[in-house]
C-alpha cells in the first residue's frame, strides 16, 4: 500500500459540509426546535390566558388569591430587565467567537451564566413569596393547588425558568469546553446556536411578563 | 472536531481502536449485537423500528382479536368490563404509537436518505438515540402487563387500591377519567409512555427535515423529491407542530396526578374540555401524520407499477402540504356533541368538508397515473388498489361526520369505528403492507413469496371488510362504542359475530405476511437490484445496499432520476456521478450514548410510575433517570461526532483510481 500511504490525506469532509439550502444542518435543526418550542408555550400560555379569563379571581371563589397583591412587580420588572442585557452579553459573546477571540467570548459568558443566575434566583425567590404569601400584609397564600391560577402561573413560569437552567447549564458547559483547546473559530457556530436558543428563551419572557405579569395591572 | 485520520479501510472490522475526545475508543469495529445497539446506520436503525413496529403490531392485532371474540355473543362474559377496557385502550395505543408511527419511520429512515442521494441522516447519533428512546416508551407502556400480572399475583399493590394497572382510559385519556379519584397507576404508565414516545417523534422529525432540506444530491431540487420523501417532510412538519400539544397536556396531566394541579380538577375549576381541546390540536394532525407516509408510498408504487409518472405531480405534492396545514383547523370536530356553540360547530363543519377536497385531487391523480398505463399487477399494487378503495370508503363516512348533526348521531357509536378503521386499516395498513413487498427485496436483496402475497392481499381485503362493513350498520342500529357486552334483542346478534369471523380471517392474512417477511429474510429467492423496474434512486443501488449507500454521489438530472437513465433517449437523460473522492467515504462513528440515553428514558417511565403507585425510593429513580439522560447528553457532546474512512467495494479493488463513466457502468444493475 505504499501507492496509497503517500496520497496526502485531505481535510474531513464534514467540518464544511455543503448543504442544499445553504445553511448549516445545526443551525436548522435550532430552528426547527425553536419553532416547536413556540408550540410548547402557546399551548402553556393559552391555557393560562383560558383560565384567567374564565375565573377573574384567578380561582373560583373570592378571596382565595389576590393577584396584583401577591405579585413583586418592581422585582419581576428588574428580573426581566438582567435577562434582556443577558441576551446583550450573548451576541457579543456569539461576534467575539466569530472573530476567535476566546477571552473577550469567555468574559461575556460568564457575564451572560451570571445573569442568568440573577433571573433564577429571582425567580426562586419569587414562588417561595408567592407560596408563602405575607399574613401580616394580608396577602393570600398562591400555591400549585391553591388556585387555577396557581397551577398555570407555576407551571408557565416554570417550564421558561427550566429552559433557562438549561441554557446555563450549557453555556457553563461552553466556558469550560473553551479551556479544553479544542475550541476554534470553527466552533463559533456552536455557540452561535446557543445564543439562538438563549435569545429565543429571552423573547418568550418578553410575552410571559407582559401577559402574564403586566396585564394583570390594567 | 476533526475527524482522526486512518488508511480507509475495506471492512470496519479492520479500523484502528481511535479514541474520542472523551479518552473513549469509539464501538466503530464492533460486529453482532454491539453493533446493532450502537449502530448510527440509517438502514440498520430503520431495520431496528421495523422489527419492532411488526412485535408490536401482532401484540395490538391480539388484543384486538380478544376484544372481537368477547363482543362474538350477547351478554358473553369471557373477560371482566376491566379488561375489555385495558385492551382497547392498549389496542389504540399500540397500534398508532407502537405500530403505525414506527414502521412509518422504518420507511422513512430505510429509505428517504437513498431517494435523496444520501450517505445517512443529517444527524446519524441523534436517529439512533430517537430509536432507542421509542423503544423505551414502548417498553413503558407495555410494562404495565406484567405489573398487572403481578397484580393479579399478590406481588403488587398500588397504594391507592386501584386495580386498572394497565391503561384503561381509552386512547384519548379523557378528563375527568384520568385523575386520581378515578384511574390507578394505568394512566401514569400511559401518560409517562406517551410523554417519552414524543420526545422520540420530535427528534427523529427534526432529523429527518434537516436531512431533506439539506442534504439532497445535487440536482435534485425540491420539485424533482420523489413523492415518498415530499410526504416525509410534510409529517416530519405536522410532528415538530402538533406533538407539543399533547406533550404540554400530558405535563399538566402529569402535574394534576403527582402535584395536585387543578387543571383538569372541576371542583377546584379545572375545565375537562380543555384537555379535549389539546388533545385534539394533537390528535387530527396526528391522523394526517399516520396517513401521508402511507400516500407517500402508494405515490411511488402506482407510477412503477403504471410505468408512467405520476399524473400531476406538484398538485400531489401541493395537496399533501394542504392536507398538513389543514389538519391543524379540523380538531373540533372530534368534538361537535360538547356544545361549541353554532358558529364554531359550522366552521369546523364547512373545513372539515373542504379538507377533504384534497384528499380527493390526491385519488383522482392516483386514477389518472393508472389511466393509460401499462399496468402490472404486482403484489404491491394490488395493495395499492385495495387502499385507494378502501380509503375512499373511509373518507366518504369521513364526509358524513362532518355534518354535524348526522355526527351527533353517530357519535361514540360503530360507525365511528367502521370510519376510522376504514381510513387506518383499509386505508393505512394495506399501504404499509404494500410499502413492505415494495421495499423488502431492496432491503435484503430476496423476494417476498408473491403467490402467497397475492393470497395474503385477498385475506387481508377480504377480511377487513367482512369485519368493518358490518359496524356501519351496527352503528346506525346504535351498538355503543367501548362497551363490553350487549344485551341480546338490538338486532346487534347477526352482524357481531361475523365481524369476529372477518377478523380472524384478516389477523391471519397479516401473520402470514409477517412470517413471510421473516422467511425472506433467512432464504428468500435473491432478486436483482430493480425487480419492480422502479423509478427513483434507490433502486440504482445494489441490494442489500452498502453502508456507505452511494460509492459515488449521483447528479440527478430529473424527476424519476432512475427511470429516466434506464428508458430516456438521449445523453442528457443518463444519470451521472460525481467523481470519488481518492481518500475513500467519510462515515460517522458509531456510539454507546444513545442507547445508554433510551436506559435513562426507560428508567425515569417506570421508576415515575412506580412512584405514583407509592413504591419506597421510586422518587430516587426518576432521580437516577433524568440523571443519566443529562449525563448521556454531556457526554455524547464531548464524544463528538467522530468518523472514519472506508473504501467502497468497487473503489478498493482499483486502489483509488475509479473515474465518473466506471462508476455509473458499476450501478446501471
Amino acid at each position: 500500500m505504499e501507492t496509497t500511504a503517500s496520497l496526502s490525506l485531505p481535510e474531513p469532509a464534514h467540518a464544511h459540509a455543503h448543504t442544499s439550502s445553504g445553511i448549516e444542518n445545526k443551525k436548522l435543526i435550532m430552528w426547527l426546535f425553536l419553532a416547536s418550542d413556540c408550540m410548547f408555550f402557546g399551548t402553556l400560555i393559552t391555557t393560562h390566558l383560558i383560565y384567567r379569563k374564565l375565573y377573574p379571581s384567578g380561582a373560583t371563589e373570592e378571596g382565595i388569591l389576590n393577584i396584583t397583591q401577591t405579585f413583586n412587580i418592581e422585582l419581576t420588572s428588574f428580573s426581566t430587565f438582567i435577562l434582556l442585557m443577558s441576551s446583550f452579553l450573548m451576541a457579543i459573546a456569539v461576534s467575539a467567537m466569530h472573530k476567535g477571540e476566546l477571552k473577550s467570548f469567555r468574559r461575556n459568558v460568564l457575564g451572560v451564566i451570571f445573569f442568568g443566575f440573577i433571573f433564577l434566583g429571582c425567580q426562586v425567590f419569587e414562588f417561595t413569596e408567592f407560596v408563602h404569601g405575607n399574613p401580616e400584609l394580608g396577602v393570600p397564600p398562591m400555591t400549585l393547588s391553591n388556585s387555577v391560577f396557581g397551577s398555570t402561573f407555576f407551571v408557565l413560569t416554570g417550564t421558561h425558568g427550566t429552559h433557562v437552567a438549561i441554557g446555563v447549564l450549557w453555556l457553563i458547559g461552553l466556558f469550560f469546553y473553551s479551556f479544553s483547546g479544542r475550541m476554534t473559530r470553527d466552533s463559533a457556530l456552536d455557540v452561535e446556536i446557543c445564543g439562538l436558543y438563549w435569545h429565543f428563551v429571552d423573547i418568550v419572557w418578553i410575552i410571559i411578563f407582559t401577559v402574564v405579569y403586566l396585564v394583570e395591572y390594567l | 472536531m476533526a475527524t482522526d485520520y486512518h488508511e480507509a479501510v475495506a471492512c470496519k472490522s479492520q479500523l484502528p481502536h481511535i479514541k474520542s475526545a472523551l479518552g473513549l475508543t469509539r464501538p466503530d469495529y464492533t460486529t453482532g449485537i454491539a453493533d446493532w445497539l450502537t449502530t448510527v446506520d440509517h438502514k440498520k436503525i430503520g431495520m431496528l423500528y421495523a422489527a419492532c413496529a411488526l412485535f408490536f403490531f401482532l401484540v395490538g392485532g391480539i388484543e384486538a382479536l380478544v376484544i372481537r371474540l368477547q363482543l362474538i355473543i350477547p351478554n358473553n362474559h369471557l373477560i371482566s368490563a376491566q379488561l375489555y377496557n385495558q385492551l382497547f385502550t392498549m389496542h389504540g395505543t399500540t397500534m398508532i404509537f407502537l405500530g403505525v408511527m414506527p414502521l412509518s419511520a422504518a420507511f422513512f429512515n430505510y429509505i428517504m436518505p437513498l431517494q435523496i442521494g444520501a450517505r445517512d441522516v443529517a444527524f446519524p447519533r441523534l436517529n439512533a438515540f430517537s430509536f432507542w428512546v421509542f423503544l423505551a416508551g414502548a417498553l413503558v407502556l407495555n410494562l404495565s402487563w406484567f405489573f398487572q400480572l403481578a397484580e393479579t399475583f399478590g406481588w403488587f399493590i398500588p397504594v391507592d387500591g386501584k386495580t386498572d394497572i394497565v391503561p384503561a382510559v381509552g386512547w384519548f385519556a379523557y378528563s375527568p377519567l384520568t385523575s386520581v379519584q378515578f384511574s390507578g397507576v394505568g394512566t401514569d404508565f400511559w401518560l409517562l409512555g406517551i410523554q417519552i414516545l414524543g420526545v422520540a417523534s420530535l427528534a427523529a422529525s427534526f432529523n429527518f427535515i434537516v436531512t431533506i432540506i439539506n442534504m439532497r444530491a445535487p440536482g435534485l431540487t425540491m420539485m424533482r423529491l420523489p413523492l415518498f420523501t415530499w410526504m416525509t417532510l410534510v409529517t416530519g412538519v405536522l410532528i415538530i407542530f402538533a406533538f407539543p400539544a399533547i406533550t404540554i397536556a400530558l405535563l399538566e396531566l402529569m402535574f394534576d396526578r403527582f402535584f395536585e394541579t387543578n387543571f383538569f380538577h372541576v371542583e377546584k375549576g379545572g375545565q375537562p374540555i380543555l384537555w379535549q381541546h389539546l388533545f385534539w390540536i394533537f390528535g387530527h394532525p396526528e391522523v394526517y401524520i399516520l396517513i401521508l407516509p402511507g400516500m407517500g408510498i402508494i405515490s411511488e408504487i402506482i407510477p412503477t407499477a403504471s410505468r408512467k409518472p405520476l399524473y400531476g405531480y406538484p398538485l400531489i405534492v401541493f395537496s399533501g402540504a394542504v392536507i398538513g396545514f389543514m389538519g391543524f383547523t379540523v380538531w373540533s370536530h372530534h368534538m361537535f356533541t360538547t356544545g361549541l356553540g353554532k358558529v364554531a360547530t359550522a366552521a369546523f363543519s364547512l373545513l372539515t368538508m373542504g379538507i377533504a377536497v384534497p384528499t380527493g385531487v390526491k385519488i383522482l391523480n392516483w386514477i389518472g397515473t393508472l389511466w393509460g398505463g401499462r399496468i402490472r399487477f404486482s403484489v404491491p399494487m394490488v395493495f395499492s388498489l385495495g387502499f385507494i378503495w378502501m380509503f375512499m370508503l373511509g373518507g366518504m363516512s369521513g364526509i358524513m361526520h362532518s355534518a354535524a348533526p348526522a355526527d351527533a348521531q353517530q357519535q361514540d357509536s360503530y360507525f365511528v369505528v367502521a370510519h376510522f378503521h376504514y381510513v387506518l386499516v383499509g386505508g393505512l395498513l394495506l399501504s404499509l403492507l404494500a410499502g413492505i413487498y415494495y421495499w423488502v427485496p431492496k432491503v435484503f436483496g430476496r423476494m417476498m413469496n408473491q403467490k402467497l402475497g397475492y393470497w395474503v392481499a385477498g385475506m387481508v381485503i377480504v377480511g377487513f371488510n367482512v369485519t368493518f362493513f358490518p359496524m356501519h350498520y351496527l352503528g346506525l342500529a346504535g351498538m355503543p362504542r367501548r362497551t363490553h357486552t350487549y344485551w341480546s334483542g338490538f338486532g346487534w346478534e347477526l352482524w357481531n359475530p361475523v365481524a369476529t369471523v372477518g377478523a380472524f380471517v384478516l389477523g391471519i392474512g397479516i401473520l402470514l405476511c409477517f412470517i413471510d417477511v421473516v422467511r425472506t429474510v433467512i432464504k428468500g429467492k435473491p432478486c436483482g437490484s430493480d425487480p419492480w423496474d422502479a423509478r427513483t434512486l434507490e433502486w440504482s443501488l445494489p441490494s442489500p445496499v452498502p453502508a456507505y449507500n452511494f460509492a459515488a454521489m449521483p447528479v440527478v438530472q430529473g424527476r424519476d432520476a432512475w427511470w429516466l437513465h434506464k428508458h430516456e433517449a438521449g445523453e442528457e437523460a443518463r444519470l451521472t456521478y460525481e467523481p470519488i473522492d481518492p481518500h475513500g467515504i467519510h462515515m460517522p462513528s458509531q456510539s454507546w450514548w444513545p442507547p445508554f440515553g433510551g436506559l435513562g428514558f426507560l428508567v425515569f417511565g417506570i421508576s415515575m410510575c412506580m412512584h405514583g403507585a407509592g413504591v419506597v425510593f421510586a422518587g430516587y429513580g426518576v432521580i437516577v433517570g433524568l440523571s443519566i439522560v443529562v449525563f448521556t447528553i454531556l457526554c455524547w457532546a464531548l464524544e463528538g461526532p467522530g468518523g472514519y474512512y472506508i473504501k467502497p467495494a468497487a473503489l478498493h479493488a482499483e486502489a483509488g483510481a475509479m473515474g465518473e463513466t466506471q462508476s455509473s457502468s458499476e450501478f446501471k444493475g
